[in-house]
């Protein structure tokens, strides 16, 4: 049966191509993926395979000579095959519509195209998967290329998936697979699948007791990895950041110090202070994401990150903006030391509506911190430093801090999330205004 | 639990709720002192009298606006169409007064009633008389439709769709008034939008409502014997459809063949489809399928009637064909 040389979408925007060279004369004999000419394509030079076999019985166009997608341009076919009305339908040089709309959509690397074995149709290049063996692939780190589709036209199914997976695993069982009326078959189209086994990196070659200590995750950690790996995938988070003035803030530390030790305040407890009093200014960031609504907090629970040796907890400072300085302060240090030893109760690192996470006494600059879900924003302290500001037609010191807000988009469009921060900004700048 | 006949399910669900609450009554083209076209009023002129069991002439949107005018001052008509082919002339009244009173009048008139009568085909009626309509009842906002495919989903939506205080389509199917089945002795009401997994499985699920569940579970019977464990989920009210149902039963079986009496274009199996796609795309190993009568008028002749509905063995061909199974 007659196949039909096509110009071939060699590449996903390609219009038109330039034959440049064939590499079949007409009468050579050719079989299915025989590379027949090169093609350059708006972006490089590709191949043009054969889609058939038989005998390159014409060349409707000549070396270097340009033709749209979709056009016919050879004709392979048995050595006496009567091919007369495939050329009388070639026509001129506009392709059929009918052709041309079957070549556009497709879009076949060349790779693959070189290697697609039974695939008649133009767009056999294509990896074609269902949308559920898709996922399996991507979860168990399957390479599609690497697994031969059982369903129609080549689709790899969920069973090609499995067989796959099975068929790589070093273990001589082969791996329990979910039970399916076509598990037979999957077992039956394991040894059609490539034996390549997917592209997992290797433990390093030299391994010498002591490189390394395997370590198993407490709880701790296994919540922090599940709750984080939830925030950063699908959260759809952007940032903020403000240079904050905190020369005042530095006054009044000061101020209040020289009244006496019981007055003693840190950065950290004006700067709660100043977040959980915007915050009930703008309760359009104290909100959660619950997936079908968002729920926004009359009152003000600040999550206040600590670092503890077995990793990050987030114990709560439960209405925040209506406690003064001194409680504030008191409750962050006696929580802080309580998730030291690991004594917090439940309630006491649960139900926060917004967070905040000092790296400051790091000497952190400024950083990103990810979002404790379903709060809906936290913000990032970095270090307080001596900086020249320009102010009053003169360079002169100020205490700088960096801060970052990390918004769910979601929730916290980009003006919303900035108006917050520039009330944090102005009430640490003029700490006073806290007390009004 | 007794065993009783959909008719029969249906005859207790009107009886119990007109004794429950006398504004509810019953009228209809020969529904009282012929006793029902199929019956299904069976001894309700005697027992309620004809105050409340009432026989109309035969004039659909007459008698449709007659209950929908009662509904307006506060009784719960049941107006029966002797099949809803004939529903068709009365449509003006069902989705232009019925579906829409409760909306243009912001909420001062409810409509707690019921439309009801067999809907789809049976055997050889021809064309005008064998078609499904769920899919036009379910496109109106305003509407509620229930399609009861067993007698305990007859009795039991029958009842919530009197007790409801919006339009209920309520469609029953005339070779269905025979079929027999368990009902418990007590009273029962089935909530409307919830549809049930009449037969569970990990292979693949037929979604379907109505007649098509004897389809769909006969299909399941005999895939069973080659192994193919198939899911039945009737959706038994199709507006409002039962998404969740949908979803968790296609994410369980990465596959789903849709069974229905109706035509293919714009059905409820396109509504389904559409479900599946938003809400499975990810677990689909397959393209849904769709098992639906002829796109075409139903045919008289009894051989291509037969050929145009679908049936058993088309379920069966879909179904192998969703688990990649040559036939």
């Amino acid at each position: 049966m007659a196949t039909k040389v096509m110009m071939e979408a060699l590449s996903p925007t390609m219009e038109e191509g330039r034959l440049a060279k064939w590499f079949k004369a007409e009468g050579d004999t050719v079989s299915n993926g025989d590379v027949l000419a090169e093609v350059e394509t708006d972006k490089a030079i590709m191949e043009l395979v054969a889609r058939g076999d038989g005998v390159l019985r014409k060349r409707l166009i000549g070396d270097d000579s340009t033709a749209p997608v979709g056009q016919l341009i050879g004709i392979i076919a048995g050595a006496d095959e009567d091919i007369s009305a495939m050329l009388a339908g070639a026509g001129g040089d506009t392709p059929a519509p009918a052709a041309k709309a079957s070549a556009a959509p497709t879009a076949p690397a060349p790779a693959a195209a070189s290697s697609a074995t039974n695939e008649g149709g133009d767009d056999g290049a294509r990896i074609k998967a269902s949308p559920l063996a898709r996922r399996i692939a991507s979860e168990q780190g399957v390479s599609l290329a690497d697994v031969q589709g059982t369903g129609p036209s080549g689709r790899v199914i969920r069973r090609d998936i499995e067989a796959a997976s099975a068929a790589s695993a070093s273990a001589p069982v082969a791996r329990a697979t979910p039970a399916s009326a076509p598990a037979a078959r999957a077992a039956a189209a394991a040894p059609r699948a490539s034996a390549k086994p997917p592209a997992i990196p290797l433990e390093p070659a030299m391994q010498i007791d002591g490189d390394a200590r395997d370590v198993a995750l407490t709880q701790r950690r296994k919540t922090i990895a599940r709750r984080l790996g939830e925030s950063i995938g699908p959260i759809p988070t952007f940032y903020l950041t403000s240079e904050i003035d905190m020369t005042s803030v530095g006054e009044l530390r000061t101020q209040m110090a020289s009244a006496g030790d019981a007055f003693k305040v840190s950065v950290n407890d004006i700067v709660m202070k100043a977040v959980a009093v915007a915050l009930a200014k703008h309760p359009e960031c104290n909100a959660h994401w619950l997936g079908d609504t968002i729920r926004y907090h009359a009152r003000v629970h600040l999550g206040m990150a600590v670092a503890t040796d077995d990793g990050l907890i987030v114990p709560v400072i439960r209405d925040a903006d209506r406690k003064g300085l001194g409680e504030i302060g008191r409750e962050a240090r006696e929580l802080a030391g309580r998730a030291r030893e690991r004594q917090l109760k439940p309630e006491e690192y649960t139900g926060s509506t917004f967070s905040v996470s000092n790296l400051g006494m790091f000497g952190i600059d400024q950083f990103t911190a990810i979002i404790n879900p379903p709060e809906a924003g936290i913000l990032a302290i970095g270090s307080s430093e001596t900086k020249p500001a320009w102010i009053g037609g003169a360079f002169v010191p100020r205490q700088r801090m960096r801060v970052t807000m990390s918004c769910d988009h979601r929730v916290i469009d980009g003006a919303v999330g900035a108006r917050f921060l520039q009330t944090v900004r102005h009430l640490l700048e003029s700490p006073f205004l806290m007390l009004y | 639990m007794a065993i009783i006949t959909y008719r029969e399910a249906l005859n207790q669900a009107l009886r119990e709720e007109m004794l429950r609450d006398d504004r509810v009554f019953l009228m209809g083209e020969e529904v009282a002192v012929y006793q029902g076209a199929y019956k299904v009023s069976k001894g309700l002129l005697q027992e309620f009298g004809e105050m409340r069991v009432v026989d109309t002439p035969i004039t659909e949107l007459g008698f449709a606006g007659v209950g929908v005018g009662a509904a307006m001052v506060g009784l719960r008509p049941i107006i029966e169409f002797m099949t809803w082919n004939f529903a068709l002339l009365a449509l003006d009244q069902v989705v232009n007064a019925a579906a829409k009173m409760l909306y243009m009048t912001n909420g001062q008139f409810p409509m707690p009633m019921v439309f009801r009568g067999p809907n789809g085909a049976a055997l050889q009626l021809g064309a005008q008389h064998s078609q499904a309509w769920e899919s036009w009842l379910a496109h109106i906002p305003g509407l509620k439709v229930v399609t009861p495919g067993t007698p305990y989903d007859a009795k039991g939506l029958l009842k919530a769709a009197i007790r409801d205080d919006n339009p209920v389509c309520f469609l029953e199917g005339e070779m269905l008034y025979n079929t027999k089945g368990e009902v418990p002795e007590e009273e029962y009401v089935i909530p409307l939008g919830k549809a049930e997994v009449k037969r569970e499985g990990d292979h693949v699920s037929l979604i379907t409502h109505g007649k098509m569940v004897l389809v769909a579970l006969q299909a399941a019977d005999q895939l069973a014997k080659e192994g193919i464990r198939c899911e039945v989920v009737d959706l038994r009210t199709i507006r409002p459809m039962d998404v969740d149902a949908i979803t968790a039963s296609v994410r369980k079986t990465n596959r789903a063949v849709v069974v229905e009496e109706g035509w293919e274009v714009c059905g409820v199996g396109a509504q389904v489809v559409d479900y599946v796609q938003r809400h499975c795309f990810d677990y689909l190993d397959a393209p849904v399928l769709r098992v639906h009568q002829a796109d075409a008028p139903m045919p008289y002749a009894k051989n291509i009637e037969k050929a145009a509905k679908p049936d058993v063995p088309k379920t069966i061909a879909a179904v192998k064909q969703v688990l990649y199974i040559d036939a």
